[in-house]
């Protein structure tokens, strides 16, 4: 018998099969290795933001400003990177940064009581502008560590590659589901999800755990920009625009409830690759215009928010 | 002076008295950076002045936040107004290019797709009570692919003097958009103030579990306002449509969603639900094309427009939460003993 809690999960694993094995019926070179590892490196940072925000949409929040602290940090990133410093000094530097403005709006939230999704809206313009103060135009990065770590990787059969992305996103998978399922941080993280006030109640440390959160989720967000920055080679102001839509679209096909309190971090990680195996069929099916992706992740979102409601007995609204 | 006084309270009252000082001192420093910058004249029968700029620039914001004002009166949100300007404009464009319907016809059809796209919203949360945030989110993601397959992907764009007229027309020395503000903020006012609707949408923010107890048809309201906000924001995307005779789907509306819900809480009206203020939610649409126009006449460069944005809403947001509120208050008190 399979729980209810692992049906989410399990239905989007099964979507992600059938879609993969649709599309490898129907178009020469889609089923493959080759395309089954880029839905990895070419959706590694986005995989690494919505594993961020699950802990945030666990905990019964939202962060809506992650896509501007990718921007933020590329645009930083190549900046620093550019004017001479090392990127050993720039990465952990960016980090920090993305760090204490993820726990800076988690304090906002908590001590201020805010609503979560109007604080880190402001957290948005705040970062989007920051970024276009440092530099209006895109910044080209050219350095060695660049192009080596870039064309670092394991090269397997079939045309498969699994690049330096794939390999962080996986450390980032195995230490987020070991936060969140093996150590008291995520036991906190589901019982504020659950009923906050209960877990106060309950001694959990509401205002520590809420402001480590967004810390997490920003940290991440920083992490996926410098990640982005490899992948693109350069920092732009008005990248990732609306990429926190994308990866709440994720954490919700991947099986989280969006008022929190229960999921997996591994689901989010099959949303995120479902997502992109319906943009990969897309471009490969060639006459569907590209703005079915989104058509499709609109009807996914809307598909799973209703398995999530005929799971949970609808509360009176 | 006493008089002066007595409208200092009402103002307070009403909660409308921070909003109109940040209005003021916006206002002050346009003045200081440039004098002339309110000065009317009249030209070819039409007003000209900064003012009148500022007005028929925040239109769009202005309208969208008159129904932003409503939904969130409920405790609700909208964030899938700038996707249903974008469809509103697909709609009317195509209808324009594509057919010989009257331009009144077009109009119409385009509001009934922002009905139509607001019932969506209202039906997904009254009927299936799936959270208002993740709900709108669910059109605000896919309502720009929706226009853009309507457009095809292209931006359509056309020569129509009298459906341009909405968005660029002059009415009584007046831009149209002003008169369209003005006309939905007085209809709204009487559907809303003029009848029991207003208190009613304030019971269900205030706690929808007792008024449906006392009898008040929650769910319908819910629907309803939903509703009002997607025409209201069909409007704001045939206006925008109009002003550039062209309905661009990917950038018409882009972030307005935002700005519509900055403007309702820089008037005042709390996230929470319970209590609303048009006038109010319409004036800090006001605030916001001001500050926009107040950082480019200062000569500060445009990019610090979001920062400078950013700060403001955290600054109103801090001021309005109680928890600040009571540690200005303490701090007070230790500074005057």
């Amino acid at each position: 018998m399979i729980a209810a809690r692992h049906a989410p999960i399990l239905i989007t694993t099964a979507l992600f099969v059938a879609l993969f094995v649709l599309g490898s019926v129907q178009y020469e070179g889609f089923g493959t290795v080759h395309v089954f590892l880029n839905l990895f490196t070419d959706n590694a940072y986005l995989a690494v933001t919505a594993i961020g925000m699950t802990f945030v949409i666990l905990s019964g929040g939202i962060d809506l400003s992650v896509g501007s602290v990718i921007a933020f940090t590329g645009v930083l990133t190549a900046i620093l990177i550019q004017s001479g410093w090392p990127p050993y000094v720039v990465f952990p530097l960016v980090l920090a940064i993305g760090w204490a403005f993820g726990a800076g709006m988690g304090c906002l939230i908590h001590c201020y009581k805010l609503q979560p999704f109007i604080v880190t809206l402001a957290g948005m313009f705040l970062m989007r502008g920051l970024a276009i103060v440092i530099s209006e135009r895109s910044v080209p990065i050219e350095h060695a560590a660049y192009d080596a770590i870039n064309t670092m990787g394991i090269i397997l059969p079939g045309r498969g590659f699994v690049g330096a992305q794939t390999l962080l996103l996986a450390i980032v998978l195995a230490c987020a589901i070991i936060l969140a399922h093996y150590r008291r941080f995520g036991t906190y993280v589901y019982a504020i999800g659950g009923d906050a006030e209960s877990a106060r109640l309950m001694a959990v440390p509401v205002a520590n755990t809420t402001i480590r959160i967004y810390a997490l989720s920003s940290f991440l967000a920083a992490l996926a920009g410098i990640m982005f920055s490899f992948y693109t080679s350069s920092g732009y102001a008005l990248a990732a625009v609306g990429l926190e839509l994308d990866a709440i679209a994720a954490v919700v096909i991947g099986g989280t409830l969006l008022t929190g309190g229960s999921g997996y971090i591994v689901g989010t990680v099959v949303g995120v690759m479902l997502m992109g195996l319906v943009q990969t069929y897309i471009s490969f099916n060639g006459s569907l215009n590209s703005w079915w992706t989104k058509i499709v992740i609109g009807v996914l979102v809307l598909a799973f928010v209703c398995v999530q409601r005929i799971q949970r007995p609808r509360e009176d609204n | 002076m006493n008089g002066l006084r007595r409208m200092f309270a009402a103002l307070k009252r009403h909660g409308a008295l921070w909003p109109l000082t940040a209005l003021g001192l916006i206002w002050l420093v346009i003045l200081i950076a440039n004098p002339g910058f309110f000065a009317f004249t009249v030209q070819d029968g039409r007003l000209f002045s900064g003012f009148i700029d500022i007005l028929n620039r925040c239109a769009p914001v202005a309208l969208i936040a008159i129904g932003m004002s409503l939904v969130i009166a409920t405790g609700g949100i909208d964030l899938s107004v700038g996707a249903v300007m974008a469809i509103a404009g697909a709609v009317a464009a195509n209808l324009i290019v594509g057919s010989d319907l009257p331009v009144i016809l077009i109009v119409g059809i385009g509001l009934c797709a922002g009905l139509a796209a607001g019932l969506m919203n209202g039906t997904l949360i009254v009927g299936l009570g799936i959270q208002p945030i993740v709900a709108t989110l669910i059109l605000l993601v896919a309502g720009r692919g929706v226009a853009q397959l309507l457009n095809d992907g292209q931006i359509i764009t056309f020569q129509n003097e009298a459906f341009a007229f909405i968005g660029v027309g002059i009415l009584l020395g007046l831009p149209m958009p002003i008169w369209l503000v003005l006309f939905i903020l007085a209809a709204m006012l009487f559907l809303t103030r003029g009848t029991a609707l207003g208190m009613f949408i304030e019971a269900v923010g205030a706690n929808a579990s007792a008024s449906r107890h006392a009898g008040i048809p929650v769910r319908s309201i819910k629907l309803a306002v939903y509703g009002i906000a997607g025409i209201c924001a069909a409007l704001a995307g045939l206006v925008a449509t109009a002003d550039i005779q062209g309905a661009d789907a990917n950038n018409v509306g882009l972030w307005i969603e935002l700005d519509a819900i900055l403007a309702v809480v820089i008037g005042g009206t709390s996230l929470m639900g319970g209590r609303y203020s048009l006038v109010l939610a319409v004036i800090g649409a006001l605030i916001i094309q001001s500050l926009n126009t107040a950082i480019v006449l200062s000569g500060i460069p445009p990019k610090f427009n979001l920062v400078i944005k950013s700060v403001v809403i955290i600054g109103v947001l801090l001021l309005q939460s109680s928890v600040a509120q009571a540690q200005l208050a303490s701090l007070r008190e230790r500074l005057s003993t």
